[in-house]
């Protein structure tokens, strides 16, 4: 009989729980609304302009017409090279801090630096391109100079995603190894490193995603605002993507005529941004998943 | 970083014994060469795990040098004087318009970003069933990972005309634009390093306020909340910092006027916008183009300000539960 009583205080604490429960799901709700909203409004409005003419293209008529091929060249140059200088000194980053570091000051200075790189605003890499590469190198601004900027740009995330695989290979990994006779790099390279490349891969393709979009770090560092031909060599300026959608919305002469064109571009990035994140983040799960050692 | 903590022995306590000299004493030069064959890896790779302080220090180094010139020629009182005009004659160069404008749209953005964000944490870590939570993460990520100049874009394209008409403005691009889009680019950071701190709290701290007969509701409020107190404030300064650093998306949608104002519903001009707009119209060495790297200095020490700061708040909450 008493089981069955609920007290008034009881049943109000569960219309209390249920109400605030309710918030927290719509609050969470708000994610996928702006997601939604955002993917929602560029392929209402750009899904018209995309054809395989726009993709393989050189836009015409002061950037009124044709297409924005040489801009996702230039971003796929600028991608390609900011990953290729930085994913070997990040796989030693990680490799070092996973598996040689033995505590002490000098890594908990090289994480303050990770950490700290990934918090300084990508515009401020922008201003350091711009001095060091641009002026004190002298590479001008060019193809080289906004991969290196883009580079340093992505070596935190590289390393991270890289320690994060190394530490995921369990220890008996090792321990097999360095008791068959292996010298310590003897392991890493042939059991421990190859055991990570999955979760390394994912992080490249984070790494990648997140330069692709990139649009301060290039301002004045490589990017161009409108080109003729393809780059040539690392130290042409080259066109690129992101830099194309902000200069078209905010200076193109003809926001009418373009607008079709400017919501095309900004949902061919958008698309190849959330696909490499989707395929990133899906792909981990089963990697994680499917590797229980 | 959070691997770093694991309980497990580290994979550094297995192998590489003391370096042993006897090779060179035995066989001379030839035993030289063998310890260097055996042992080259353990320096190198620390030279190379250094790259990333490497660029720090680099960052540091240039954006400072390159800012010093403007510090020298009008103070740093002149810095943080209230009129930005570079152009004007006489050009006065202080960033107070700007650092106000930082400020205000990203207080503006974090006052919806941090509720949101805490509230979409605690329905991940402590409500949502399995799926959904796996659900949640992803989308999250995804947003996290749209391109600044996307956020641009939209807010440009679609969310400024919708307040100029709404407000009956004479430009939808305000502080209050630039909050808004801000603020769902910091709802991502916030929710899921918030989601960390909230997962930290060790199970006993719930599962001892539920046998006292309090509801889930009550433990989230008055015992998990609480318990990931630090954490949750170190994803809240974490979102700040990012918010502040923010540059494409709020120069596209802030109207950029560098007024010195509260009101949400007129342009202002950020730090980060004030340096992407002007210095492809400035040369080289200029003092307007030194002045920009003093913003770009501004924005460096805030960056480092909020993130050491973040990491200390969340390294407690680590400590804290032993982890």
């Amino acid at each position: 009989m008493i089981a069955n009583v609920t007290t008034e205080g009881q049943r109000r604490r569960r219309i209390v729980q249920r109400i605030a429960f309710a918030l927290l799901a719509l609050s969470t709700a708000f994610g996928f609304l702006a997601l939604g909203v955002i993917l929602y409004s560029m392929i209402a409005n750009g899904a018209s302009a995309l054809s395989w003419e726009f993709l393989t293209t050189f836009p015409r008529k002061m950037m009124t017409e044709g297409g924005i091929y040489p801009a996702l060249v230039g971003s796929f140059y600028l991608t390609v090279g900011a990953v290729l200088l930085s994913l070997p000194l990040a796989v030693a980053s990680a490799i070092w801090l996973s598996e040689y570091s033995r505590g002490g000051l000098w890594v908990r200075m090289i994480r303050v630096g990770v950490n700290s790189l990934a918090g300084v605003p990508s515009i401020v890499f922008g201003l350091l391109g711009l001095a060091f590469f641009v002026k004190v190198l002298g590479f001008g601004v060019s193809l080289l100079s906004g991969a290196l900027t883009l580079a340093l740009l992505i070596l935190p995330i590289l390393i991270r995603a890289g320690e994060e695989a190394l530490q995921a290979v369990p220890m008996n990994f090792r321990e097999g190894a360095l008791a068959l006779g292996a010298t310590k790099w003897h392991a890493v390279r042939t059991v421990v490193l190859p055991s990570a490349i999955p979760g390394i891969l994912t992080g490249v393709i984070l790494g990648i995603s997140r330069a692709i979009g990139e649009t301060a770090p290039i301002m004045f560092t490589a990017a161009a605002f409108y080109m003729s031909r393809l780059p040539e060599t690392l130290s042409d300026k080259v066109m690129a993507l992101p830099y194309h959608i902000f200069v078209m919305a905010t200076e193109s002469p003809n926001y009418y005529k373009t607008r079709n064109l400017q919501f095309g571009a900004a949902l061919v990035l958008l698309g190849m941004v959330l696909l490499m994140n989707l395929g990133a983040v899906t792909w981990r799960a089963r990697v994680r998943r499917r590797k229980q050692w | 970083m959070r691997s770093g903590r694991s309980r497990r022995p580290r994979a550094e306590t297995v192998g590489g014994a003391p370096l042993d000299l006897r090779p060179v004493t035995q066989a001379g030069l030839r035993g030289l060469i063998t310890i260097v064959k055996e042992r080259w890896d353990r320096p190198v790779f620390l030279v190379l795990a250094s790259v990333s302080l490497v660029a720090l220090g680099l960052i540091l180094f240039f954006i400072f040098r390159e800012a010093f010139p403007v510090l020298r020629e009008i103070g740093l009182g002149g810095l943080f004087g209230a009129r930005w005009n570079p152009t004007g004659n006489p050009a006065s160069y202080g960033a107070l318009p700007m650092i106000v404008g930082s400020a205000l749209v990203t207080i503006a953005a974090l006052l919806f970003a941090i509720p949101l964000g805490f509230a979409a944490a605690a329905f991940i870590a402590e409500v949502a069933p399995r799926w959904m939570k796996d659900v949640a993460k992803s989308v999250l990520e995804l947003l996290a990972g749209v391109p600044s100049v996307i956020y641009g874009f939209f807010g440009l394209m679609v969310v400024a005309p919708a307040f100029q008409r709404a407000f009956g403005l004479s430009t939808g691009r305000t502080a209050l634009t630039a909050s808004v889009i801000l603020g769902i680019m910091a709802l991502p950071t916030i929710a899921s390093l918030a989601e960390d701190a909230l997962t930290a709290v060790p199970n006993s701290y719930r599962e001892a306020s539920m046998a006292l007969g309090a509801t889930r509701w009550q433990t989230i409020r008055r015992v998990t909340f609480p318990a990931a107190f630090s954490g949750l404030i170190g994803a809240a300064i974490l979102g700040m910092g990012r918010a502040i650093g923010e540059t494409m998306a709020v120069l596209m949608v802030a109207g950029n006027a560098p007024q010195i104002t509260a009101s949400l519903l007129k342009p202002v001009r950020t730090l980060t916008g004030a340096i992407a707009l002007e210095m492809g119209e400035t040369a080289m060495g200029s003092t307007h183009y030194h002045a920009l790297f003093a913003l770009g200095v501004i924005l460096l020490v805030i960056a480092l300000v909020t993130n050491g700061l973040a990491e200390w708040f969340r390294g407690r909450l680590a400590r804290k539960h032993g982890r």
